[in-house]
């Protein structure tokens, strides 16, 4: 199954990332062949069983309504490239 | 073909922020207006290495607000992520349900001119809110603030089909769900503070065709009026579309307040690809029948029922059961009072006259009343018998709001118990009479507008005591009427 390179740029796109001509080529190939092995797959007759979303049968584990203390903002900001008082400062977000 | 020839078709899509303590996977508390960044940890801040945890009470309140829906509650659901980028959301993508939401299949039950009308609830899933940016003075140009204290905070989705056919419909739905969800106390119905947000699909078609039209998706919907506009400008707007030979594109557009115009956020178009895969961070959902069951069982009696029973029960008009049911602390405490009053007409009354205008006027709520119910009905019985006149009732009801004194000690001791004996009205009436002879003379001879002048005299003999009815009619009797 052949990805076009129209459909390797509009997923780059989604994922912010920014690819030159020769990966376009080299990401077409390599995912196509991902997708290959994954279309193996649909071969199986799987219309008796149930779809699987988790590797583990366990259901999810609940935790009581309580207020924990949060990090100090200080902390929070830590890694933050740039602040202005106690928020991240981002590039303008437009619209 | 004119505007009128075709039929508006709006469903609507409402973000609720469920009244929990802590967010809906970390404990990071959900209180509003913290100092930016305040209320953030590593999990919330999408630091890597951390697992969320869900919290218990989210579902609860998800499956208490889908038995009020008549919903089906699932009793496995599962957690999908949705992948988009935007400063507010840390992760890179939202946690929330996708494929198997909580609750499917629902409905809420309105009412419009043309009488009653059911409105059906497409699906109710649980997922979490994004943080926000941040207006400040002290940005400079090219910078953006984010706060994100409101990251992680729990949200329900509530989606209607698109049953709605016109502005009036869409706010009465909005308006109706909103009381729902305020009485199951799982949201504040706050639309300012966005803690109840509303996006509305809309669309049009020709009037007689089962075919929808290409849909548009409303945003910045904060007030009811603001819904109602939205929708009305955006059906004109595709009336138009159509009229001139276009075709409507589906499309977000943004409702703008000062131009008071939708117009298309293009940004979001191509973001609409969200690449949704389980969330591999969290296993399904299982809701256990018994948690089912009991939530069923402690349901409380929804603002329609409570309405309609008022007006069967206390034989009150639609307009007053509707208004005293709106909120469910002021029809508790008017159904408290009920028992001891002498007329529950009248009693409906003093709540939306008197007690409203003190609950306004000290920006307070009914749950901070310091009088009792059985205060109220000694007031009210007051009234009945003649002992005090509503006017006084209404200082004596002040002073029983400010300071939970009793009606009696209070009348008593402001002196505003009305005087209703006979005798001693009557011997005022006659020394009025005496000292007016005239007067009296002038009336019977016919200038009857003189009697308002006869009724302050005695008033004003009683320093407004008087009981007025016993002073109307011992006045008629005594001039001759
Ligand atoms: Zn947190």
């Amino acid at each position: 199954m052949a990805l076009t390179l129209e459909q390797v740029r509009h997923v780059a796109t989604l994922a912010r990332l920014s690819l030159t001509p020769e990966e376009e080529q080299r990401y077409a190939t390599q995912l196509s062949a991902v997708l290959d092995a994954v279309a193996q797959l649909q071969s199986l007759d799987v219309s008796q069983v149930e779809p699987t979303s988790h590797a583990t049968l366990a259901s999810s584990l609940l935790r009581e309504d309580v207020m924990r203390p949060s990090l100090p903002p200080e902390k929070a900001l830590a890694n933050a490239p740039a602040s202005v008082g106690t928020c991240f400062s981002v590039p303008k977000i437009l619209e | 073909m004119p505007l009128s020839d075709f039929q508006p078709v709006i469903g609507l899509e409402v973000h609720a922020q469920l009244l929990t303590h802590s967010k809906i996977f970390c404990g990071c508390s959900t209180a509003f207006g913290a100092e930016p960044n305040h209320h953030t940890c590593p999990v919330c801040l999408g630091l890597p290495g951390v697992l969320p945890v869900l919290n218990q009470r989210v579902v609860e309140f998800a499956v208490r607000t889908g038995l009020a829906l008549e919903c089906t509650v699932k009793g496995t659901s599962v957690w999908s992520r949705k992948n988009y980028f935007y400063p507010d959301l840390p992760k890179g993508y939202q946690i929330t349900q996708y494929d198997q939401p909580i609750c499917e299949w629902g409905r809420l039950v309105i009412d419009t001119p043309a009488g009653e009308k059911v409105v059906r609830v497409r699906r109710i899933h649980m997922e979490e809110d994004a943080g926000k940016s941040v207006h400040d003075a002290t940005a400079s140009a090219g910078q953006s603030l984010v706060d994100l204290n409101r990251a992680g905070v729990p949200l329900l989705e509530i989606v209607s089909e698109p049953d709605l056919r016109d502005s009036d419909e869409a706010v009465e739905y909005l308006k109706s769900l909103r009381d729902v969800l305020m009485y199951l106390g799982v949201n504040d119905g706050n639309l300012e503070e966005g803690s109840f947000r509303c996006d509305a699909n809309v669309s049009v078609m020709p009037k007689g065709s089962t075919v929808y039209g290409q849909r548009c998706e409303l945003k910045n919907l904060n007030s009811f009026r603001f819904l109602k506009q939205a929708i009305e400008y955006e059906v004109a707007r595709q009336v138009d579309v159509l009229e001139s030979g276009g075709k409507v594109l589906q499309e977000t557009r943004l409702w703008d307040v000062n131009k008071g115009v939708t117009r298309s956020m293009r940004s979001k178009e191509e973001a609409h690809d969200y690449r949704y895969f389980p969330e591999p961070d969290l296993p399904p959902l299982h809701v256990a029948d018994a948690l089912i069951e009991e939530t069923r069982g402690a349901l409380p009696e929804l603002p329609r029922a409570k309405r309609q029973r008022f007006m069967s029960q206390y034989g009150l008009p639609a307009y007053d059961a509707k208004l005293l049911t709106a909120e469910r602390p002021l029809a508790d405490f008017f159904e408290a009072c009920a028992p001891h009053a002498p007329d529950a007409k009248k009693l409906s009354n003093w709540f939306l006259g008197e007690l409203s205008r003190l609950l306004k006027e000290e920006g307070t709520t009914v749950s901070s009343v310091r009088f009792t119910p059985t205060q109220l009905g000694e007031l009210l019985g007051a009234v009945e018998q003649g002992t005090v006149s509503i006017n006084a009732a209404k200082d004596v009801l002040g002073e029983m709001f400010r300071t939970g004194a009793a009606p009696a000690n209070i009348i008593a001791s402001k002196g505003l118990a009305q005087v209703s004996d006979v005798g001693a009205v009557e011997a005022v009436v006659d020394e009025v009479l005496a000292k007016s002879a005239s007067e009296v003379e002038k009336y019977r001879a016919g200038k009857k507008n003189l009697y308002g002048f006869f009724v302050g005299q005695v008033m004003k003999a009683m320093k407004g005591k008087g009981n007025p009815t016993l002073v109307n009619e011992l006045l008629k009797k005594k001039l001759g009427d």
